[in-house]
């Protein structure tokens, strides 16, 4: 008995001394530490030979914003399909959820796992930044694509389209329906949703051009990429502004949401909507009338390039500085840009005369 | 009770008192004066809240969620709650309109039958738990919230089942109407009526309250409380697996996500419209009240041009200022009715 209440306050001692260390863990200085590391480390592997051959075998993991995500099923799919092209080997692994801090101890386990390269969708630009530094200072290479991470963070970027094309062709879109004039509104994602706060920005500005001057963006809503609440702010909209013209919806949640309900109200055909969606997801609404045209790139391709992008990374054709080339398969040659950034291209517009041409 | 059950003498010294005294015993009232004051003012701002449209939106908007916290109800009723609700929803959306795209040629009626059973086995997976396992109802459920929505995920894989997948037919029960009245609301409220005429008639309904109140006094007043406790998650389950039915002809597109997230609504629903957390009292009527608030709150929000940003925040501070003004009706009226029976009795 008296034994053990010796060591009682003994073992809080223990406790407490294990408490400060692990909460000292990260401490300033580290992370700088941390920063100064993966700064150098580019420029010792910038010898880049661009005919080196892919390296058989490499092992590349793909990390979307979430799995279960159809969109990211089909681009990791081109990804994975691409790496059975190279002779190596894809995989897809995530949280179900997409929350900003998700996808950390995703990375911890695959630079465990010793993978050759990462292609991340990133949840946040910043949560994922500490733990890719140290992947990258593993030697793995870092690939973003559809959602990029803070520049630190990755040694390329796969642009899907640029934000500036997307937020503009979408308004010209749009424009076109409604014959350049009225009131329009935006239905987004979150509000604090880093590409579609992006696009906005463009759309915005395209809007000050004065081909747009009789249209009028009366209200940038957010359905928070649920079904329920982007209902509930297309029928806002529709309400709050009985002579709305038309809505630009640039999130597949979102305009399949305000698809099916513009499609069985009194507003079909009327107020027009366009924006982001798949063509399978709306094919229905397109042929019944709802929809006149939407864009999007094609996923799979994106996956495709970002895994070309890894390999070609990981096999030291390429260091990720700019002006430099590499082929991706069947989509061909490709050039970094500034910021370490690769445009896939331009975005794909569908109609009822092009839909059926698609299946994804 | 004992109260109404007084001397007829006062009732009939006063008999206009009688009227009011009874309305005011009601204990939706909060609610239902929450509710009024919300589509007033709303309406005072924007008459097109309050358009014939509108109004069946926002009815089709909250059927889902009052089907849901009536199944709530009478799990919480017995002093348990039901926290996979939501996953459940999301399986049976899923499972329905996957098994609907690859056998476009299956009777409605039996893919919905199929959604409902389905249901109704995750209820009495919770219920087993809760009523034999002895396992605490907020562990169980949350344990299941993650297990069936990880079944959900491990059977879509990252599908996608689409609005051009599914027939037209089944489409039609989310969007469609009978008489002119919307079909989804008029399935939540049959849902509503016999499960509140069953929990005010039925033995067995009255037995689920005894049960909520005190749970020992239940065993030795002879309730079979296991079998009772088991039967409501089953009730709260075969519920879900037919919102989950109507959830995938309302949204049209379904993937393994659907309904993430729904427990908090329902169960705010059901706290909303009067149902004692802590079981024992509370009604099925005041629960689908407490969803049509809630819907309608965040209607009003999107129609009333509020910063987008704000809504939120606003949303939440709405739901509180309605249960605040619920519960100091609640107690105003507890204490007249103290004071007058105190009086009466001298």
């Amino acid at each position: 008995m008296t034994t053990r209440n010796v060591w009682r306050p003994l073992a809080l001692v223990a406790g407490l001394a294990l408490l400060a260390t692990a909460c000292g863990g990260t401490t300033r200085d580290d992370v700088a530490q941390q920063a100064s590391a993966s700064a150098a480390a580019p420029a010792s592997s910038a010898a880049a030979d661009p005919n080196a051959p892919i390296k058989p075998g490499l092992k590349i993991a793909f990390l979307p914003k979430q799995v279960n995500n159809p969109y990211f099923t089909i681009a990791n799919g081109g990804g994975i399909e691409a790496a059975k092209e190279f002779g190596g080997e894809g995989k897809e692994v995530g949280p179900s959820e997409a929350s900003a801090s998700s996808q950390v101890s995703y990375i911890n386990t695959l630079i465990q796992q010793k993978q050759d390269a990462i292609v991340i969708s990133a949840n946040d630009p910043n949560a994922v930044v500490p733990a890719l530094k140290q992947a990258k200072d593993a030697g793995i290479k870092v690939v973003s694509y559809d959602s990029d991470t803070a520049p630190e963070g990755r040694d390329l970027f796969v642009n899907q389209a640029s934000a500036e094309d997307l937020g503009r062709t979408e308004v010209q879109l749009l424009a076109e329906q409604i014959g350049h004039k009225g009131k329009i509104a935006i239905l987004s994602a979150t509000p604090n949703a880093t590409n579609q706060n992006t696009w906005i920005e463009f759309m915005k500005d395209e809007l000050t051009k004065p081909e747009y001057k009789d249209m009028e963006l009366v209200k940038v809503a957010y359905g928070n990429d649920e079904d329920q609440k982007s209902f509930t702010e297309t029928q806002g909209l529709l309400r709050a502004y009985p002579d709305l013209a038309g809505i630009i919806s640039p999130t597949t949640v979102g305009i399949a949401a305000a698809a099916r309900y513009l499609s069985d109200s009194s507003f079909k055909g009327k107020v027009k909507l366009t924006g982001l969606g798949t063509p399978n997801q709306l094919r229905k609404f397109v042929k019944d009338g709802t929809i006149d045209g939407f864009e999007l790139w094609s996923p799979g391709d994106l996956g495709y390039l970002a895994s070309y992008a890894a390999a070609a990374l990981a096999s030291g054709q390429i260091s990720g500085a700019e002006g430099e080339k590499f082929k991706a398969g069947k989509l061909g040659e490709y050039t970094i840009g500034a910021k370490g950034e690769i445009l896939l291209g331009k975005p794909t517009v569908f109609t009822k005369d092009n839909i059926d041409d698609f299946d994804f | 009770m004992t109260i109404t059950a007084k001397r007829s003498g006062t009732v009939l010294r006063n008999g206009g008192r009688g009227l009011v005294d009874r309305v005011a015993r009601v204990r939706e009232l909060g609610i239902v004066i929450a509710l009024a004051v919300l589509f007033g003012v709303t309406g005072a701002v924007n008459p097109q809240f309050l358009g014939l449209d509108s109004l069946r939106d926002i009815l089709l908007n909250s059927s889902i969620i009052a089907m849901l916290a009536v199944g709530q109800t009478l799990v919480v009723i017995t002093r348990n709650v039901d926290l996979s609700v939501s996953s459940v929803v999301g399986l049976s959306a899923f499972g329905g309109a996957l098994i609907l795209a690859e056998n476009p040629g299956l009777p409605i009626v039996v893919v919905v039958a199929g959604c409902v059973l389905l249901g109704a086995a995750c209820g009495a997976i919770n219920g087993l738990l809760v009523g034999a396992a002895k396992v605490p109802a907020l562990v169980a459920t949350l344990g299941t919230l993650y297990a069936f929505r990880g079944i959900d995920y491990a059977w879509a894989g990252g599908l996608q089942v689409n609005a051009a997948d599914m027939p037209e037919s089944f489409l039609s029960l989310g969007s469609g109407s009978l008489l002119g009245f919307p079909l989804l609301a008029l399935v939540a409220i049959v849902v509503l009526l016999a499960v509140g005429w069953m929990l005010r008639n039925l033995r067995s309904g009255r037995e689920l309250y005894a049960i909520g109140s005190n749970p020992a006094a239940a065993v030795l007043a002879g309730i079979p409380v296991r079998k009772r406790v088991i039967t409501a998650f089953v009730a709260s389950g075969a519920l879900a697996g037919l919102a989950g039915a109507m959830w995938a002809a309302r949204f049209g597109t379904v993937d393994a996500g659907a309904a993430t997230g729904k427990e908090l609504d329902v169960i705010a629903a059901v706290v909303v419209g009067g149902v004692a957390i802590f079981g024992g009292s509370g009604t099925v009527y005041g629960a689908a009240l407490g969803a049509l608030l809630l819907t309608g709150i965040s209607s009003a929000l999107a129609v009333l041009r509020v910063d987008a940003l704000a809504q939120t925040a606003i949303n939440g501070a709405l739901i509180i200022a309605a249960i605040v003004l619920d519960r100091l009706l609640a107690l105003r009226v507890a204490a007249t009715l103290r004071r007058r029976r105190h009086r009466d009795a001298t």
